[in-house]
């Protein structure tokens, strides 16, 4: 609202921004600990995922709506507290719809505070601009932040337990590929992640490349 | 060996669930400060002493929760704490060792948001441990912390010169590191119930 | 968080206007924060008890066939009970038939397994002296391996009828629970482990040999301790 200089990007871009050119996990590399830890079934990555994203969208209002009045000495120790407010809400919110899922997801809940994504987003993007474009924003990276957790997630139980969602997949004689859903598993499947994306990236540079000496 | 013993405690924290390998807490400062051996140990030490401290504040708070029946600022309450130990780490540092100061540079204040701070002091809490206990705890998990970023700095700094394919280079080449030492760690699993 | 408010008030209007934006900020975030955090507290509470209530319940009639109804006691430190759940000591769990009488207990074992502590909720049944069910509740055993002590149907049979009898005396168990190696189960207090899960299997028994032999002799001593209380009664 009060930045005219930058032309006002597309509500779609900032949007898919946060999907694609900058996504938390696969590209900035940001909250790991979750991503590795929870992503051993589908469900708890996606629960996961919905979390980290509801906390990050109501801070980035809470963040953005106060922008104006937060003293820059304490915007640190403010952000953090605005986090854990909601956090402790999800938390509560978690225990009431689903017990069992609170347990599968342990004490990882509560670590979405220290999550970087977020304070790096309240940091980076909402204490500089206005409600609508942060909601965006926060719903794109938040978006993006589940993906990710998804690609993860989903890989690891059908390779690690041979099921999706709970159901399996290959019938009887599949021998599950245990070590996937262990946390080794974790850093190998992001690992091969990040290859899979850098060799696309590489790829498209190339081809770039080609049509400019083409032409 | 009786599982809330303090060399229980303190084996299961450094090796058998290492915070960084097993748990996935602090993977942030694991991926990230571990390119470099030196810095990779100072970091290590300056965690471990904020894990200390934090460990220590976050049990008498608690109690002061429990006896008012305030336990849903648990939360809220520890990520302070959590916040001022660091600023205390970081003033005192700035004053005893300057030159520690310079080196780990930013990656002080990054500690706030290490996991494996606020992790040890929820689960010093969801396990019920006593003061001493916490203590122990704090010690095993900030050296299993040490232990796993001073191994991976080791192997990162061997890799340096090393070839690998372009597309590996950076923080995929160093996840499948993590893998293999998470791989290695997992032999340690059987260690606490051998009975 | 509840000072923030009281040190705003004692600051003079004179300060610098940086400190008092500052408190004022903080303040402001303290109160939006503390009554978020209240509402969403109170208004969930009602949900989550009923959640846990729900989870227990269902782990207490999993390993004692045939309760329809359930009181909770503790065993303080003295061995006396107390019917009152949130005294400190053991809870016990007691079962009861349509009619009100007591068909079993249930009770909470803990052990080290192989990556973490496994604890679980057993059922006992004075009628037959017997470990009448199991239930896990918490295990970070190895999937595929360590796991199987949820899965393995020749491993839960083990525990609906583990011999648990107690001595002439009354003090301690007739044969405690040993793990014996898969196949080689002989008598009715033996458990027969799960090949290639010694360590997860081994951890169960020796969970319920401690507990069962601790907690047993003092259940059977005060039997009637445990009785439906006639005024609650449905």
């Amino acid at each position: 609202m009060t930045s005219p200089t930058p032309p006002q990007e597309m509500t779609m871009d900032i949007f898919l921004k946060g999907i694609w050119e900058e996504n938390p996990v696969f590209v900035m590399l940001l909250g790991m600990c979750p991503v590795l830890a929870v992503t051993n079934t589908t469900i708890n990555a996606l629960a996961m995922g919905l979390a980290t994203t509801f906390v990050l969208l109501c801070s980035s209002i809470l963040v953005s709506l106060l922008r104006h009045a937060i003293p820059k000495q304490v915007r640190i120790a403010t952000y953090i507290i605005i986090i854990a407010t909601f956090v402790t809400m999800v938390d509560y919110l978690i225990q009431a719809i689903s017990l069992e899922l609170y347990n599968a997801l342990g004490a990882f809940i509560q670590l979405i505070v220290v999550n970087c994504m977020i304070l790096g987003r309240a940091e980076s993007y909402a204490s500089r601009n206005g409600l609508y474009r942060s909601v965006i924003s926060a719903c794109g990276v938040g978006a993006g932040f589940t993906l990710a957790l998804l690609c993860l997630g989903t890989v690891r139980e059908v390779l690690g337990a041979g099921t999706l969602l709970g159901y399996p997949l290959f019938g009887p004689s599949f021998e599950p590929w245990v070590v996937m859903v262990l946390p080794p598993g974790g850093f190998f499947v992001l690992g091969c992640w990040l290859l899979l994306f850098a060799w696309l990236r590489q790829r498209k540079d190339r081809t770039t490349e080609a049509l400019r000496h083409g032409r | 060996m009786a599982a809330d013993s303090l060399t229980f405690i303190f084996l299961n924290a450094l090796v058998i669930n290492n915070f960084v390998l097993a748990l996935f807490l602090g993977i942030c400062p694991f991926l990230g400060v571990s390119a470099k051996l030196t810095t990779a140990f100072s970091m290590g030490l300056a965690t471990t002493l904020v894990m200390i401290i934090s460990s220590l504040c976050a049990w008498f708070i608690n109690q002061v929760l429990v006896m008012f029946d305030l336990e849903f600022l648990r939360l809220i309450a520890y990520i302070a704490v959590i916040a001022s130990a660091v600023q205390l780490v970081e003033m005192s540092m700035k004053k005893f060792s300057p030159a520690l100061f310079r080196a780990l540079g930013i990656f002080l204040p990054l500690i706030t948001t290490n996991c494996a701070i606020l992790g040890l002091a929820l689960f010093q809490t969801f396990r019920d441990y006593n003061l001493a206990q916490s203590l122990v705890f704090s010690l095993g998990a900030g050296g299993g912390f040490i232990l796993a970023i001073v191994l991976m700095a080791g192997l990162r700094e061997k890799l340096e010169l090393a070839e690998v394919p372009s597309i590996a280079e950076g923080a995929a080449m160093t996840l499948m590191l993590g893998g293999i030492l998470s791989l290695i760690f997992m032999g340690f699993a059987g260690m606490g119930g051998g009975g | 968080m509840n000072q923030i408010p009281v040190v705003h008030k004692e600051i003079p209007p004179q300060l610098p206007f940086n400190s008092c934006a500052i408190i004022r900020t903080l303040t402001l975030i303290a109160a939006i924060s503390g009554l978020l955090v209240v509402l969403v507290v109170e208004w969930t509470r009602p949900q989550i008890a009923a959640n846990q209530r729900q989870a227990v319940e269902a782990a207490i009639f999993a390993v004692i066939p045939g309760a329809v109804q359930w009181r909770p006691f503790t065993l303080n430190a003295e061995g006396e009970v107390r019917q009152n759940a949130s005294a400190g000591g053991t809870h016990i769990y007691t079962g009861y038939d349509e009619h009100g009488a007591i068909v079993g207990f249930a009770a909470e074992a803990a052990s080290q397994g192989y990556a973490d502590i496994i604890r679980l909720l057993y059922g006992y049944r004075p009628d037959c002296h017997c470990i009448s069910g199991i239930k896990i509740l918490k295990s970070a055993e190895t999937p595929g391996l360590g796991d199987k002590i949820f899965t393995d149907s020749d491993f839960i049979a083990n525990f609906t009828a583990l011999d648990t009898r107690l001595d002439a005396g009354g003090q301690a168990l007739l044969h405690p629970i040993v793990t014996v190696r898969h196949g080689k189960k002989e008598n009715p207090w033996e458990i027969d482990a799960i090949s290639g899960a010694t360590i997860s299997s081994r951890a169960i028994g020796r969970a319920l040999d401690e507990s069962a032999s601790a907690l047993l002799p003092q259940l059977m001593r005060q039997l009637p301790q445990f009785t439906l209380p006639e005024e609650t009664t449905p």
